[in-house]
């Protein structure tokens, strides 16, 4: 692995199972990070909690490892009072599309300019086993015994209906792809999402690495992502699941801090500003 | 002191408020003492609510249960009101309106829609009023005439003109009322004071405290303070947004403060229980927090536009897990502003949620004080530029480790609601969750108190004990009876109980607890922390807050007078 100014303390112990899809995606995270130059002090990762949740330990940057299904009201608030630093929610996909379910709707309303990385391994890992949003039908689990009947969540359907202006899948199987989605969402100005497909060892017993490379394939260089349409309409393929960057908007849809008054004037962040005295006299009158 | 209560009452969407805020204003520019409070149905239109306006020869804040005037603008006002009025209380209103039988109480027709034919009937009737209460109190019509302008100016010089004849025409109605209400005005008070409700002043306090950033959901009572950062936002800089859920709220306050914000959300008792993971998040990455909980009677969604001081056990022990916490809750208007702004401080200094409890009672009444001066507060941010190998659990003697921001500073910022490392890092090491256990947990001990402000007899063998909201109602009883063996101590901050209480407690003979709560939740609190007890618990839980004249009688009661 490429030694990169994210590297952790080499003595940490890293609490994955070993074979976990995680392994390859903390490698080309930091990679990714790397390439683009960002500074460790500028970047926070915002996560929740669940094994996905647990990367930004093993990232040495600035890190909020808040509750369940939380990050991304977080991310959201640290874009907004401090417009300078690179923001990233990142978790799995319980975390991300059941507990924080709302919170992905509305954060693509809000539009923020930060990027959201979701493990999806289409089960709940640190909970040993039980269906998540995107377990297909008919996976047994310790829970959902008769196997799971529920339709599985399309995050990419849903970020695209919704408004997401950056939509991406990516597998951790696929080092290359995942690592350049990585980059082109990291810089891409607005909400960005990437869906990370990555196999669960311990629990998903039938998505995996195999499977994935069986039922994978990368859109052609000639996909055009600029077309809302036909993006939408290219996540609802499920027999074969395409890779790549399905939809960037092009014309820059408005950022949420940006749109925020107190940036009307001053972009400095919020903690670098103070409130004269007279400001408040005035509240007296 | 003398005051005369005038009581409003109308249906929802009639327009009460715009009598109320011009003649808050016009009593306040003529030189009175003034309060208002009032009632409302939880419904946008129709139903009765009623306002009841003080106005007085010196500091009043306190509800009274007498009505000397109450002016129905819709039908059954009367019956509603019945147990408060008297034979001595005069009503007027529309003759239609004054049918209810059998109530004891002087009746003298308005005639309003007649007054208004020429001007489309009853949509100035409150502007006439206005006049009509501009007369009986000697208000300056010329301070009125401003105000009207004012607060109509943006639609249109018709508008304004109409109801300066309205107005004009109220004027000569009173005349036709057999009231003279003669109370002192101190006409240089004026330019030093100020009219404001409750949800203003825990509005200006958090400005005053240097507040940046709000996220809140809207929930009754608690909305009105993110409206009123909104308003402000513009002007001082804040960050207001609408959260998508309680939950949303105040994860959006603590990622703003961890990125180097001031921040705050507002709620009530249902929002609040939701938030409840999030502060314990707060309480395990040593966040600083600010949590103004806006109480109305519960469980559940109880009474949404009533009041109740039921929710301090849900504000002491909300959170899962032990961690330190603050809770305070203002008895005065000045109390609402201070307190919110220190608020601020308590949390950034000791990094810790501080709960600032209040409740509908408190935050829509409205009232006049002295003008405070902001000239020597000072914001001062308790955040440190950070070094290569910054830690941010640093253990110290204080248990306070220098609080960090992501991008001040070369060093790296981790905060882990796991249980962490000096550094933040997730760790199961029993020793050092011993050693974060113990930190957190003496971060208080250099807690300045906020003393209990005791009021009435220095040398009382009987004292009431009270805590926010109720300050005004129990001072005012107490001053009524006039005794000297009584007197009041009113917690500003209600948790950690001031080091000072239990020898406040001591020295009485007797004890008498007030509270707005069937169970009387600060008293169980000092009873558990202190093995003190009370002689008698007067509590209320109707929905409405406590009357001057019901604790005259009942605190009475106990002292058998």
């Amino acid at each position: 692995m490429t030694k990169t100014r994210f590297d952790c303390d080499p003595d940490t112990d890293i609490a994955w199972c070993p074979g976990c899809g995680n392994y390859p995606l903390l490698g080309i995270l930091k990679e990714a990070l790397e390439e683009l130059d960002i500074d460790p002090a500028q970047l926070v990762i915002c996560s929740g909690i669940g094994q996905a949740a647990k990367m930004p330990q093993y990232v040495h940057s600035n890190f909020f490892n808040g509750l369940h299904g939380r990050a991304v009201p977080v991310a959201t608030a640290v874009k907004a009072v401090n417009p300078s630093l690179t923001v990233i929610a990142e978790g799995g996909d319980g975390d991300m599309y059941g507990e924080g379910g709302n919170h992905f709707i509305h954060v693509i309303r809000r539009n923020p300019d930060i990027t959201h990385l979701v493990h999806d391994n289409m089960v709940y890992g640190l909970t040993q086993g039980q269906a998540s949003p995107t377990s297909p039908r008919g996976m047994k689990t310790p829970v959902q015994t008769g196997g799971v009947t529920a339709e599985p969540f399309n995050p990419l359907a849903a970020a695209i209906s919704i408004g997401a202006p950056f939509v991406a899948r990516a597998f951790t199987g696929d080092a290359e792809l995942t690592k350049n989605i990585i980059k082109e969402a990291v810089r891409y100005k607005g909400y960005a999402l990437v869906d990370i497909l990555d196999p669960c060892v311990s629990f998903n017993k039938t998505n995996t690495f195999k499977w994935y490379k069986e039922h994978t394939y990368r859109l052609p260089d000639s996909w055009d992502a600029s077309d809302r349409m036909k993006a939408l309409e290219k996540t609802f393929e499920q027999d074969m699941l395409p890779l790549g960057i399905f939809y960037r908007r092009t014309d820059m849809k408005p950022v949420f801090e940006e749109q925020l008054p107190v940036y009307a004037s001053d972009t400095s962040p919020m903690w670098t500003r103070s409130r004269p005295p007279e400001l408040l006299a005035e509240l007296m009158k | 002191m003398k005051s005369y209560s005038v009581v409003l009452s109308g249906e929802a969407g009639q327009g009460l408020k715009t009598i109320e805020t011009l003649f808050m204003k016009l009593l306040r520019q003529s030189g009175y003492h003034a309060f208002m409070t009032k009632e409302l149905m939880s419904r946008v239109r129709g139903g009765n609510n009623t306002t009841e306006l003080r106005i007085s020869s010196g500091p009043v804040y306190a509800f009274t249960d007498r009505i000397d005037l109450l002016i129905v603008l819709g039908k059954k006002g009367i019956r509603r009101l019945e147990k408060r009025l008297s034979p001595d209380s005069l009503v007027t209103g529309e003759s239609g309106h004054l049918d209810d039988t059998g109530v004891p109480c002087r009746k003298v027709p308005l005639p309003v829609q007649e007054s208004l034919a020429d001007l489309g009937g009853t949509l100035y009737a409150n502007t006439l009023v206005s006049g009509l209460l501009c007369a009986l109190f000697s208000c300056n019509p010329e301070t009125a005439y401003s105000l009207i302008s004012t607060q109509f100016s943006k639609k249109g010089a018709d508008i304004v003109k109409n109801n300066i004849t309205a107005f004009n025409r109220g004027m000569k109605l009173a005349k036709t009322l057999p009231l003279r209400a003669v109370i002192e005005k101190d006409t240089s008070a004026e330019a030093g004071s100020k009219a404001l409700s409750g949800t203003e002043a825990v509005g200006i306090g958090a400005l005053a405290g240097g507040c940046n950033f709000i996220a809140s959901y809207p929930m009754s009572p608690g909305t009105g303070v993110l409206a009123f950062m909104a308003s402000h936002a513009d002007k001082y800089g804040v960050i207001a947004e609408q959260a998508e859920d309680e939950l949303s709220a105040l994860n959006m306050e603590l990622g703003a403060w961890y990125a180097g914000a001031r921040a705050m959300v507002t709620t009530s008792g249902g929002g609040f229980a939701l938030m409840t993971e999030a502060l314990s998040l707060a309480g395990c990455i040593e966040s600083p927090a600010v949590i103004h909980l806006a109480q109305r009677p519960g469980p559940a969604t109880g009474l949404p536009t009533r009041t109740e001081q039921g929710d301090l056990n849900l504000a002491l022990y909300a959170g899962h897990g032990d961690f330190p916490r603050v809770i305070y809750a203002p008895g005065t208007l000045q109390e609402g502003i201070e307190l919110a702004r220190r608020a601020f401080d308590t949390a950034d200094e000791f990094q810790v949620p501080v709960i600032l409890l209040t409740d509908q009672y408190f935050l829509d009444s409205e009232g006049i004080i002295p003008k405070m001066d902001f000239a020597h507060t000072s914001i001062r941010q308790h955040i440190t530029e950070t070094a290569p190998g910054y830690r941010r659990y640093a253990l110290t003697p204080s248990g306070i480790s220098p609080r960090g921001i992501p991008g001040y500073g070369k060093g790296i910022v981790r905060v882990d609601s796991d249980e962490h490392t000096e550094e933040g890092l997730i760790t199961e090491d029993a020793d050092v969750r011993t050693a974060m256990t113990d930190k957190r947990m003496k971060k208080l001990a250099e807690l300045q108190d906020i003393e209990p402000v005791l009021t009435g007899s220095r040398d009382y063998d009987t004292l009431v004990v009270g805590w926010g909201s109720t300050y005004g109602a129990v001072c005012e009883a107490l001053e009524r009876q006039g005794r000297k063996d009584i007197a009041f101590a009113h917690f500003p901050q209600v948790y950690p109980l001031p080091k000072s209480t239990k020898a406040i407690l001591s020295r009485a003979k007797r004890r008498i607890l007030v509270e707005n709560n069937v169970t009387g939740q600060f008293g169980n609190l000092i009873r558990q922390e202190l093995l003190m007890d009370f002689n008698a618990r007067i509590l209320k839980y109707n929905g409405m807050q406590f009357s001057v004249e019901e604790l005259v009688q009942k605190i009475g009661e106990v002292v058998q007078l």
